[in-house]
């Protein structure tokens, strides 16, 4: 019998190699289609109304104008009078027309009243706070004062990174259908199979009267998990309409309510010995994510500080929801450790590098892999050439410096479920709930899916985004890559085997004896002895081979390390900072499609990039008001703000063997605290707070007293 | 940001620096402007037709050559050029992202040269030669733009993409062998959120080398 475990490097003919994505072709020729592209017969556009203040109550809603408008056909209120509503952008009520634009008239036409209550928009310290302030335990390991007396050298500093947005390009939203009793919603969602339970709970409908399809999707990145406010808003206007219902959220509106990452601030105080040896870490630290958050900061990050204490306070502000964005918490705990771990490298006049190797036997498990990743990312980056103190000394206004970072993620797999079917024509089709976001997801079922069966990688037919196939988890935490191979595997391996119990008779051999390579069945090691693959399925008369497979977490694995450098100029006459180069090196496991996970890696890193430098969701306290909902002044990095940036994926043996490993999160945690480190190499002094714009450039010069 | 605010002059949206500019247009027809302010050549045809015959508010006939073929529809004059494409005619590869000419998803080509969709009317697109991204290449085949962006994966989420992959052919049409630095700038009207930019720059490159070899 064929082995699901994963071939061995030498028996690969498609995992691990550079192999394009499928489904390439049709989105680089605008043929693919997204939820936002879906066209049915009568389809009507709806558009929610949003509350214009940050804190108040609803006094009146008055429709009666707004149904009178010409196209409009349904409304459907959300919240109604007497009711608060706790941030700018609340769902208030949602109408459908005939056109977009008779939509938007209608919202417009709305009259709503409200009673402005108190509110909190700004990312303040806990002391303004008041009783928005909510203070989590405090956490100590070993004795935080004597490790400080043990120390030669502290520092305190203040480091933070500012309330940023997902802004995904395909805005959150969905198409619903009824059928009778029956709902079909296409929905550009990460949660395909989870998306049926939200819909029937919240619509009060058996679940299998729910579909979810998502054909195509523009992007996540932790905020697609939810049916929202919105989706079932729509499902309700469709069924009041009778007729199908799309309704996209609005630029702005993606921006004030469709996901935030917290803010997270902290001041610290760290200490080492002469030699480096890190003995103490005291940190408080604070943050937003609108009115409730989840989660806690656990700090210092990574690094096992043998004497430490820490504590959190989360304030509660009126700001859209916070929504898991890549590696919840992770970004801005990786900032605030390295950073300060950084300066206190400077402060004892050592190199950054050589600080962070001398504390390896701290950093945990992967400890090991850290070590052999900053040796490989320093040769990659020529660090030892380019590192110099604190200060570029070199004249005129553009200083560079270096820094780095390093991060840690979970993976593991979600829950899947995978049918593979072999049809006797010789197709192949492999069909799971899952979805793919655009990190490739579908191209990776598919190599395992050939591999397995020794084909081509087009003879494999991949059905995803329909959670009328078996069900599989949210892609969430890096968890998809690792729930779709092993399911995959599994599937595909159960069903070789029913083809191959067919087949072995005519060889006059058992099946275990065969194998299944390069289009055709053999007996193992022997191409004499052999049925072409068309021919072999052909045996199976009218009657196809189904067979599944679930997560198999003997093929996967959990918990990875990389580190990141980053080199960066900065112009002390302007504040510009640039990004020049940076170097990620990654661990994670199996790597099943290199060039894909590469590319999960280089826009990692952009994406790292532009909320270092770029992005901060702006708040008004006077007002309430988001300052910037729109993408002229949401800025996101552009191709000309991207210097070089090299990747190198730790395979082979040690890494292979764990086993697979999802690499949607790790990369992107490093990015901002690399950056910072940088620039507070090049310019001799920290911006304490991402985003690292000229304003606080200029700021950090001018406290220093001018030059870098 | 370089694309932006750099107090350089303004460039088109291509990278060309003849003709309307991008910003130039954008300031001049933005979508709050009333329908019939045109610049340039069209200004004088504008007036006198405006001051003939007033259009609207209420939907009003025209007719868009797209992708060789005329196609008659009822739109209001407020409509954009890109909901007139996607919501009217189901033609969709363009796609509606900041709605403002900021981020590019939308391009298309309007007299061979490239322009945000959701900024011109559709009422203004008369008259012209639109090419959509499906325009680019038959159904089932690539345009080497496109193929380029699939070899060197310039695409990840692939929202952005069919308004890359429209930028990057009108600019390789006026940049024939562009430095890397120039495709760098050239592309500064576009913007993705998954960070494909390597990929990008490197299919951009290749796309060249493929257009020059006699593929376009």
């Amino acid at each position: 019998m064929a082995d699901y475990q994963w071939p061995q490097a030498d028996d690969r003919s498609l995992i691990g190699k550079r192999i394009s994505r499928l489904d390439g072709p049709i989105k680089s020729s605008g043929r693919a289609t997204y939820t936002y592209d879906v066209q049915r017969p009568g389809l009507l556009f709806g558009k929610l109304v949003l509350s214009p203040h940050a804190h108040a109550r609803i006094v009146s809603i008055d429709t009666s104008s707004a149904e009178r408008m010409p196209g409009v056909q349904a409304v459907d209120v959300i919240r109604d009078a007497g009711q608060e509503v706790l941030w700018v952008g609340q769902e208030i009520l949602a109408v459908a027309a005939e056109t977009d634009e008779q939509a938007r008239d209608a919202a417009r036409a709305v009259k709503i009243t409200y009673e402005k209550l108190p509110h909190l928009v700004s990312d303040v310290e806990p002391a303004q706070a008041g009783d928005r302030a909510e203070e989590e335990a405090e956490q100590v390991t070993g004795d935080p004062d004597a490790g400080f007396r043990e120390a030669d050298a502290t520092i305190e500093g203040r480091y933070g990174s500012s309330v940023i947005t997902h802004c995904c390009l395909e805005s959150h939203g969905q198409v619903a259908e009824w059928e009778g009793d029956n709902l079909t919603v296409w929905a550009s969602t990460q949660n395909v199979t989870g998306l049926v339970g939200q819909y029937a709970e919240g619509l009060q409908i058996p679940a299998g009267n729910v579909r979810i399809i998502t054909p195509m999707m523009g992007g996540g990145f932790g905020s697609k998990f939810q049916a929202d406010t919105w989706g079932l808003s729509c499902a309700r206007l469709s069924k009041q309409a009778g007729r199908p219902v799309k309704m996209m959220l609005e630029r702005d509106q993606e921006l004030l309510v469709a996901g935030a990452r917290p803010s997270i601030h902290a001041r610290v105080r760290a200490g080492a010995k002469r030699d480096g040896t890190l003995t103490a870490w005291s940190s408080q630290a604070w943050g937003t994510g609108g009115i409730t958050s989840r989660g806690s900061v656990n700090l210092p990050y990574i690094f096992q500080i043998p004497n430490r204490r820490s504590s959190y306070v989360r304030v509660s502000t009126n700001i859209g929801p916070a929504r898991a964005w890549r590696a919840p918490r992770h970004p801005q705990m990786c900032l605030i450790t390295m950073a300060a771990l950084e300066d206190l490298a400077a402060e004892l006049g050592m190199d950054a590098l050589d600080f962070f190797l001398k504390n390896v036997g701290i950093m945990g498990a992967r400890a090991q892999t850290y070590r052999q990743e900053l040796l490989k990312g320093a040769e990659l980056m020529e660090w030892k050439k380019k590192w110099h103190p604190r200060g570029d000394q070199t004249s005129g206004p553009n200083k560079r410096g270096l820094g780095l970072a390093l991060h840690t993620w979970g993976g593991g797999g979600h829950q899947s479920n995978c049918n593979c079917t072999i049809h006797p024509d010789g197709s192949v089709e492999v069909s799971l709930a899952s979805q793919d976001l655009g990190t490739g997801t579908r191209t990776v079922i598919a190599i395992v899916a050939a591999e397995t069966f020794g084909l081509p990688l087009d003879a494999v037919k991949v059905n995803i985004g329909d959670s009328r196939y078996p069900p599989s988890g949210p892609s969430g935490g890096s968890t998809t890559v690792g729930g779709v191979s092993s399911s995959t595997r599994r599937a595909a391996t159960s069903a070789l085997n029913e083809l191959l119990a067919k087949v072995a008779p005519s060889l006059g051999v058992e099946p275990g004896q065969l194998e299944a390579v390069d289009g055709r069945i053999q007996v193992i090691g022997d191409s004499s002895k052999s049925i072409a693959w068309k021919q072999a399925c052909a045996k199976l008369g009218t009657t196809p081979i189904t067979a599944s497979g679930r997560r198999s977490r003997d093929l996967i694995s959990s918990g990875v390390g990389g580190i990141q450098m980053a080199e960066v100029s900065v112009d002390i006459e302007t504040g510009v900072v640039k990004m020049e180069k940076m170097v990620a090196v990654q661990d994670c496991g199996l790597v099943i499609d290199v060039k894909t996970a590469e590319s999960q890696v280089h826009g990692a890193c952009i994406m790292g990039v532009t909320y270092a430098l770029y992005e901060e969701k702006l708040m008004d306290e006077a007002t309430g008001l988001c300052l910037n909902p729109d993408m002229e002044f949401y800025k996101l990095a552009g191709i000309g703000d991207i210097g070089e940036i090299e990747v190198h994926m730790m395979t082979g043996p040690g890494y292979d063997d764990r086993g697979v490993i999802g690499l949607g999160e790790p990369p992107v945690i490093s990015p901002g605290a690399a950056i910072s480190n940088a620039v507070a190499n090049a310019i001799g002094v920290r911006v304490p707070t991402l985003p690292l714009t000229p304003e606080k450039v200029l700021a950090a010069l001018e406290k220093k007293g001018g030059a870098a | 940001m370089d694309k932006r605010d750099d107090g350089k002059p303004p460039a088109s949206h291509d990278g060309s620096s003849r003709g309307l500019s991008r910003r130039d247009f954008i300031k001049v027809t933005g979508a709050v402007v009333p329908a019939g302010v045109l610049v340039g050549e069209r200004l004088l045809h504008a007036e006198a037709a405006a001051a003939a015959d007033v259009v609207g508010p209420g939907a009003v006939p025209i007719t868009l050559r797209i992708n060789g073929t005329s196609h008659r529809l009822s739109v209001e004059p407020r409509v954009t050029l890109l909901d007139a494409l996607r919501d009217r005619l189901a033609i969709t590869g363009a796609k509606k992202v900041c709605d403002r000419a900021t981020c590019g998803a939308c391009t298309v080509l309007v007299d061979s040269k490239a322009i945000y969709a959701c900024s011109m009317l559709a009422i203004d697109a008369q008259g012209r030669d639109i090419v959509t991204i499906e325009g680019l290449a038959p159904e089932g085949e690539l345009h080497p733009v496109s193929a380029a962006f699939v070899d060197h994966d310039a695409q990840q989420c692939g929202f952005c993409t069919p308004g890359f992959v429209v930028a990057t052919a009108a600019f390789l049409h006026r940049h024939p062998d562009p430095t890397y630095e120039e495709v760098k700038a050239g592309l500064g009207g576009n913007l993705c959120r998954c960070g494909t930019y390597v990929g990008l720059r490197q299919a951009a490159l290749d796309a060249a080398q493929r257009m020059k070899g006699g593929l376009a």
